[in-house]
């Protein structure tokens, strides 16, 4: 019954928070076209939870994922203007093309991180410091530190509030963000990849004593992780509809949050895909919340800044108990 | 009395851990406290030192009632605790760790009372150490000494033990006897809590014995010997500590010659036949357990020649997983550390090292993971609740299962076992050595490292010692008298004789 409670604990707290909101805010809030536009709020943040849980549970960081976002906008923008001046549309294989380099640069980055930290042994914490740096400084450059404006294509859909067709009811990214998290919540429960996550970010020599090549799969999680993040800067890109090299700045910092909020450790171990995912709402929720009421910024940020402590507070005390 | 415990009970929720503990103490002696795991000590130990209030009961120091409500207000009263998992910090030097958390001050500076540590220092036999290099540089059982050496800064009225000797060698044990034997002399009651039931033996004057949170017996100790000791402990006649179970040695599967590691080992050569319990005895930092690293592909190697069932291994490009391959498997010393992911649960921990096995295109077979556990937990007696709990919930006995567990569903020929016992309680370790002798006798080889002699006389066909990388010739156990052993571990001279 405990473990059931603990297990609820950050759901509990997301529709704790849903009717708190819906009780001192105007009716609008409650409504299925606000509900609507939560949840696409959650879809960025949401998708590089996933990869962050991944990389959380195995005792690692990503401090780069905004900057990788950023990075991802503006690739996917360039591909997107390639050899077309100034055609109006692009057609579905180009924009495809785009979102597959956008997801395909940040996997690079994240490979380069899992490497470094894997083979040299440098803290995930340092090397995505510096790939944080890295990537929004190459993101600037192709950019020529403008934003890269795109021609009309089917990836601004992605993330229409009212999708078309109608009967799609949410935005693309959110059924996409939906696919992911199940995919994620399959990786880390059924298959080998997550149980050696844990594995990894539990003990690493319990690890290596049970014969799991410990470096390689820490690039595989990296990548991966890194990869989730590149289909949250087609999101981006969606949202903004043009290539942004200062898109996302402290993003990281809310992927984290949601992570932690949802029950993972940084050091490793504990983590899941509905957990993380389910901070992310919190958040939204809140942020959304907030603005309805009128509340200024940086209330938000205080609030959130309390839950991020209070949940983690929270597990740590539960666990004390046991 | 220095200190008497009068039905001291304790419950955490509905699970009663003390159920009424009485001990005395006297000035200038040492009680040895001895109990299985979970028996209560270390419960009983928090209330001693202020960590856990008791909820009935009396305590009295020196004849006054004694309730410490926190551990630091124990240590004003003169309660020192020496703790099993060592406390030091180890980028501090000696000084600095000495008077942790009661730094004498001057003006809002440490005033190091440099006189008084290096006399503290030279009573736990550390005169030789300076007081300002680091602690890093000191050896586990010198840190240990340590820790001793901040409980003496103090006026102690009680020091009390806590396995201090699991991760000690005979030789560090010695010197931490000699400290014991000092404290005693300067009139502080020590209480000293220990599996090692010969050394309870040696340095105890009386004993207390507790059970599922009772006292069920105590005495003078050369009233008592161990078999009535351990017939308390664990609340049976246990008929036999050491089983033997008859078994054959077989052809030879593992022959090693002139292995040397980066560091250590120097240079080990050894053969071991199917059905053969090999132990290997020496000081901690003889090179025993970087020898079996070195074997099992998880440290890199500087020479020498292996063969595995007649095939002779590149260890060049040896890696654990290779290792696993060709019929090795491993128990770790280290159970906490290395041996399991301790907020794993039981299931998850024990298929760790063959989800392949259990596994379709890379999805696990929940049913299958959760049936194989049951099995091992239901074979080995483990007890939990259930296969999904967390391994840091039970005790070191129940977690070494775990890991016994693991290597026998994975079924390898050859198996290396780094103390397979440690700070595990009497119970469990005699269920261990059941199962080794089981194990040769299905015809597996079995290399036994451990520190504790009487468990490797005990149960191994033959031993041989490390001594500073340098593995000895191999002797079956009953042509190894206790004094070449010790003579070739410290100082490795190696008696070919069997009469000395």
């Amino acid at each position: 019954m405990k473990n059931i409670f603990v297990k609820l604990g950050p759901f509990l707290a997301l529709v704790a928070v849903y009717l708190l909101f819906a009780a001192i805010c105007p009716p609008e809030f409650l409504g299925f076209y606000n509900f609507k536009t939560i949840i696409t709020q959650t879809v960025i943040i949401g998708i590089a939870a996933m990869g962050m849980t991944m990389i959380v549970v195995s005792g690692g960081i990503d401090l780069s994922v905004g900057s990788q976002i950023a990075l991802g906008t503006v690739v996917a923008g360039l591909v997107l203007n390639y050899g077309l001046g100034d055609v109006l549309a692009v057609g579905g294989f180009q924009a495809f093309l785009a979102a597959i380099s956008a997801i395909a640069v940040c996997a690079t980055c994240g490979a380069i991180i899992g490497l470094f930290s894997a083979k040299l042994k440098i803290v995930p914490f340092i090397v995505t410091l510096g790939m944080m740096q890295i990537a929004r400084g190459v993101a600037k450059w192709l950019a020529n530190e403008q934003t890269i404006s795109t021609p009309t294509n089917p990836l601004q859909t992605l993330m229409m509030v009212d999708p078309d067709p109608a009967w799609m009811v949410f935005a693309p990214g959110v059924w996409i963000g939906i696919l992911l998290v199940v995919i994620t919540s399959i990786i880390l429960k059924y298959t080998i990849l997550g149980r050696y996550t844990f594995a990894i970010g539990s003990n690493e020599k319990t690890a290596l004593l049970c014969g799991i090549p410990v470096a390689s799969y820490r690039i595989v999680i990296y990548t991966l992780g890194a990869a989730f993040a590149g289909v949250s800067s087609v999101m981006q890109y969606s949202n903004l509809t043009v290539g942004d090299p200062t898109a996302a700045a402290g993003m990281e910092l809310d992927v984290i949050a949601a992570v932690v909020i949802g029950g993972g450790s940084l050091s490793g171990g504990e983590g899941s895909a509905i957990g993380s995912i389910v901070g992310a709402l919190i958040m939204a929720v809140l942020r959304n919340g907030s603005n309805m009421l009128g509340l200024p910024n940086y209330v938000q940020e205080i609030i959130i800044g309390t839950i991020i402590v209070g949940a983690v507070a929270l597990d740590r005390y539960r666990n004390a108990g046991k | 009395m220095r200190l008497t415990l009068h039905q001291i009970t304790k419950s955490f929720g509905a699970v009663a851990a003390l159920k009424g503990i009485s001990l005395e103490a006297k000035a200038g002696e040492v009680l040895a406290l001895i109990g299985e795991n979970g028996a209560g000590k270390s419960t009983l130990m928090k209330v001693l030192s202020g960590a856990e209030l008791p909820d009935s009961g009396n305590m009295l120091l020196n004849n006054t009632p004694y309730r410490p409500q926190n551990p630091a207000d124990g240590k004003q009263s003169g309660v020192n605790m020496i703790y099993q998992e060592l406390t030091v910090a180890p980028h501090l030097s000696v000084a600095e760790n000495i008077v942790l958390g009661s730094e004498p001050r001057a003006f809002g500076f440490v005033k190091y009372p440099i006189e008084r540590i290096k006399e503290v220092l030279a009573q736990v036999g550390m005169a030789d150490v300076d007081p300002f290099s680091s602690v890093s540089f000191l050896s586990i059982a010198r840190q240990q000494l340590l820790e001793i050496a901040r409980a003496l800064m103090f006026e102690s009225q009680v020091v009390i033990f806590d396995e201090p000797t699991s991760s000690l060698t005979a030789e560090d044990v010695k010197a931490l006897f000699k400290v014991i034997s000092s404290l005693k002399n300067k009139g502080i009651a020590v209480i000293y809590i220990s599996h090692f039931l010969e050394e309870v033996m040696e340095i105890a004057d009386s004993y207390a014995v507790i059970r599922d949170g009772e006292s069920v017996g105590n005495g003078r100790i050369e009233d008592v010997g161990i078999s009535h000791l351990i017939e308390l402990m664990v609340g049976r006649s246990l008929s036999d500590v050491y089983p033997k179970i008859p078994h054959q040695m077989g052809n030879n599967i593992l022959e090693v010659s002139h292995l040397k590691g980066k560091i250590l080992p120097q240079q080990v050569s050894f053969t071991l036949a199917k059905g053969e319990i090999f132990g290997i005895s020496g000081l901690v930092g003889a090179g025993r357990t970087e020898t079996i690293r070195c074997l099992f592909g998880q440290d890199p190697t500087a020479g020498g020649k292996v063969s595995i069932h007649g095939n002779n291994i590149d260890l060049a490009s040896w890696t654990v997983a290779k290792a696993l391959r060709s019929g090795l498997d491993h128990v770790s010393e280290n159970r906490k550390e290395e041996g399991l992911a301790l907020n794993l649960s039981i299931a998850q921990n024990m298929t760790l090292s063959f989800l392949a096995k259990i596994s379709k295109l890379s999805l696990l077979n929940l049913r299958a993971e959760e049936n194989i556990s049951k099995n091992w937990v239901k074979k080995l007696s483990l007890k939990s609740s259930s296969v999904h709990a967390k391994a840091t919930s039970l005790s070191g006995g129940n977690q070494q299962k775990i890991s016994l567990g693991r290597i026998l569903e994975l079924n390898n020929d050859i198996f290396f076992l780094d103390e397979p016992t440690r700070g595990i309680d009497v119970g469990s370790k005699a269920e261990i050595y059941r199962l080794i002798q089981d194990l040769a006798a299905n015809g597996k080889a079995i290399v036994v490292v451990s520190s504790y002699l009487p468990e490797l006389l005990g149960i191994c066909d033959t031993l041989a010692v490390m001594h500073k990388g340098v593995l000895s010739p191999k002797k079956m156990v009953s042509n190894w008298t206790h004094y070449q052993i010790m003579l070739y571990a410290t100082s490795g001279i190696f008696e070919t004789e069997t009469t000395a």
